[in-house]
């Protein structure tokens, strides 16, 4: 008897096949070895809409094994809408342990944040990149943009943070600040705030970039030099938020949300759910430490 | 409290799936069956088959109940599906001129050979809201099917030829300029690879044979309307089903069976001074899976535009056209502004405040 099972659903571990895995998994090591250079993927389709994760997803699950412990965090959040969907289905399609626990991931899969906590040597930091062209900004066409990769030919970025200086008295860029990786690419660290582009300098954890959507893996390797564009007397700063303290926990050090209550009053709280829990429990998490951290305890 | 609605995404997504769910069936009506939405939905089928780049009638069936009837959503479910097949055999070749055709019209000439097959086509259907399709009920169908069968004369149906396509007719004459030696014609496979720029013809039209159909359309559309120069003839249209070889292990070719698609040739005169020959007909080609001659004629229009690149237009523009006639990731990248961007905006808020109180300083 031969039993139908046709409409039994049934997905291989981490749900992409396992000839593209292996070709997603090239494509990282061939990123790693040129840090900040953008490799074109085959990025299949993901049941996850373009735009909401897919490059992080493809990276997640070509590198995850049945030991790996997953984390992922949207806006800093573990409970973020989008991270709890992403979450479900890596859980459903590997099986894994997941975390909320930064310390305990060996995986972290992200989107606009990197952890305030500090990453280890066992960490792979995975990024959802919604525009992976740090020059995208400058020079619409893609074959453009490549020629001037290829040529470190960064003058018309520079003119543009020249231009807003002139414009409006400091380079106007939020997230996603452009960086230089390794002395060589300009690359775009994705949508993290400032705050958070000093942590990717020398970091000891692995950082996986993954653009589905423009079909792009790039890197950071461990131990790698990444400086945010700047000028000798017009230099990069982090988001000022001039000692305004948590209100659940009094710390002035972390990047903070802004919430309005019903009433109209506005609190500032921690942005990353896992380091305020831990803050709260008096569990003393240790935060990153960089240049532009330090700065401001001596300022406190 | 802002911060604690943050909390419970899980629970939260777990009660909408369950809405939508609830919305499908509240009205607790028949159950609305697949093989209904294969017959009688049968183009909405070959347009998610065709944007979803997968062939299975079934599948797409099942996706576009799922759905609810968004095509696009639909055709999303599919590629998504596509990417946890396994790639075991790559076919031969199609060859279109292999298709039994259902439908086969050209504007270019009064006949051609073969005849003009209007064939089933809502050209003409004059676009009357047909009331008493409410009202149809299956003794009316199989009323309509037997007095149909009652109409097929037995004696005509054992002859099926294959005839000359227009091109042809304009290529013995010596009509249609010759492909451009340097023109880069390699094959390659936007599935497995990303797409580069330029991109060769081959990356092009799979491209857009996967488009959403109305992007095409309203890109084909601004090239004839004054935003771009390529105002074609019909050459060819066809509709019918193309059988699919594949090459057994021993090297033998086995027919595994065939797949319906519609396929158009679009005649333009190409622009050319006297001193560089004399100006001849292009072919703009468009394919695609299912019915579909709307995406058929604007890729046709789309591909000879893209052979004569020009920033200037729109439509001959190729990172424009292809970028953004990619359906499943146009609508995935549009939605996806409905994600929290709290932190994003967060840093460019601190940047206005800041660059108002330089303002304010004296």
């Amino acid at each position: 008897m031969i039993e139908d099972k046709k409409y039994e659903t049934q997905y291989r571990f981490a749900f992409i096949d396992e000839a593209t895995k292996k070709e997603i998994r090239r494509k990282l090591l061939k990123a790693i070895a040129v840090p900040g250079y953008q490799v074109p993927y085959s990025s299949p389709e993901m049941p996850i809409a373009r735009g909401w994760g897919t490059g992080g997803l493809h990276v997640t699950l070509a590198i995850i094994g049945p030991t790996d412990i997953f984390k992922i965090i949207d806006q800093g959040s573990d409970a973020s809408v989008n991270a709890c969907n992403l979450r479900n289905f890596v859980q459903t399609m590997t099986g894994v342990e997941t975390t909320l626990d930064t310390q305990k991931a060996t995986i972290i899969q992200t989107r606009h944040r990197i952890t305030e906590e500090a990453l280890s040597t066992h960490q792979i930091f995975v990024y959802q990149v919604p525009q992976p062209e740090p020059l995208r900004s400058v020079e619409r066409y893609e074959n453009k943009t490549r020629q001037m990769h290829a040529e470190a030919d960064y003058a018309k970025m520079w003119v543009s943070l020249y231009e807003q200086y002139v414009r409006h008295g400091d380079i106007m860029m939020g997230a996603g600040y452009p960086v230089k990786v390794n002395g060589r690419y300009i690359m775009a660290p994705s949508p993290i705030p400032k705050w958070d582009v000093p942590n990717l300098n020398n970091s000891k954890a692995i950082h996986l970039f993954g653009a589905g959507r423009e079909k792009r893996l790039y890197a950071v390797p461990p131990f790698t030099k990444v400086e945010p564009l700047e000028f000798e007397d017009i230099k990069f700063h982090i988001e000022d938020f001039k000692g305004t303290a948590c209100f659940r926990t009094g710390n002035t050090k972390a990047f903070l949300d802004e919430l309005y209550y019903d009433d109209g009053s506005k609190h500032f709280v921690i942005n990353d759910s896992n380091y305020l829990d831990k803050l709260v429990q008096k569990e003393n998490p240790i935060q990153h430490n960089n240049h532009y951290l330090n700065q401001l305890d001596n300022e406190a | 409290m802002g911060y604690f609605a943050v909390k419970g995404g899980a629970e939260a997504i777990q009660n909408s799936l369950e809405l939508m769910d609830f919305y499908r069936i509240k009205n607790a009506t028949t159950v609305l069956e697949i093989d209904q939405i294969v017959s009688q939905l049968r183009v909405a089928v070959g347009k998610v088959m065709s944007e979803g780049s997968l062939y299975s009638e079934e599948y797409a069936a099942i996706a576009i109940k799922q759905a609810e009837g968004d095509l696009l959503e639909a055709a999303f479910i599919i590629r998504a599906f596509r990417t946890t097949l396994e790639r075991r055999f790559v076919s031969e070749p199609l060859n279109t001129r292999e298709m039994f055709i259902k439908r086969k019209i050209s504007a270019s000439f009064r006949e051609i050979p073969g005849g003009q097959i209007l064939g089933p086509s809502m050209d003409y259907s004059q676009r009357i809201l047909d009331v008493k399709k409410a009202i149809e009920t299956k003794a009316d169908l199989d009323r309509l099917l037997e007095s149909f069968s009652g109409k097929i004369d037995a004696s005509k149906l054992t002859n099926i030829s294959h005839h000359e396509k227009v091109i042809d007719l304009l290529n013995k004459e010596g009509l249609i300029q010759k492909a451009n030696e340097e023109e880069n014609r390699a094959l390659v496979d936007i599935t497995r690879e990303a797409i580069r720029f330029p991109a060769p013809r081959s990356a092009r039209l799979q491209m857009m044979s996967r488009a959403e159909t109305g992007s095409l359309m309203s890109m084909g559309y601004s090239s004839m309307r004054g935003f771009g120069s390529v105002h074609p003839t019909v050459g060819e249209l066809r509709y019918g089903t193309v059988p699919v070889k594949i090459k057994d292990p021993r090297g033998r070719i086995r027919h595994i069976g065939a797949v319906e698609m519609t396929e158009a040739e679009m005649i333009t005169g190409t622009k050319k001074s006297n001193k560089e020959g004399a100006a001849l007909f292009s072919i703009g080609y468009g394919l695609c899976f299912g019915q579909n001659d709307t995406k058929v004629i604007c890729m046709g229009i789309l591909d000879t535009t893209l052979r004569n690149p020009d920033t200037s237009m729109p439509a001959n523009d190729q990172e424009f056209v292809l970028y953004h006639s990619e359906g499943i990731e146009a609508m995935g990248f549009t939605n996806h502004l409905k994600l929290p961007h709290y932190v994003t905006f967060q840093s460019s808020l601190k940047n206005v405040k800041a660059a108002i109180e330089r303002k304010n300083k004296p």
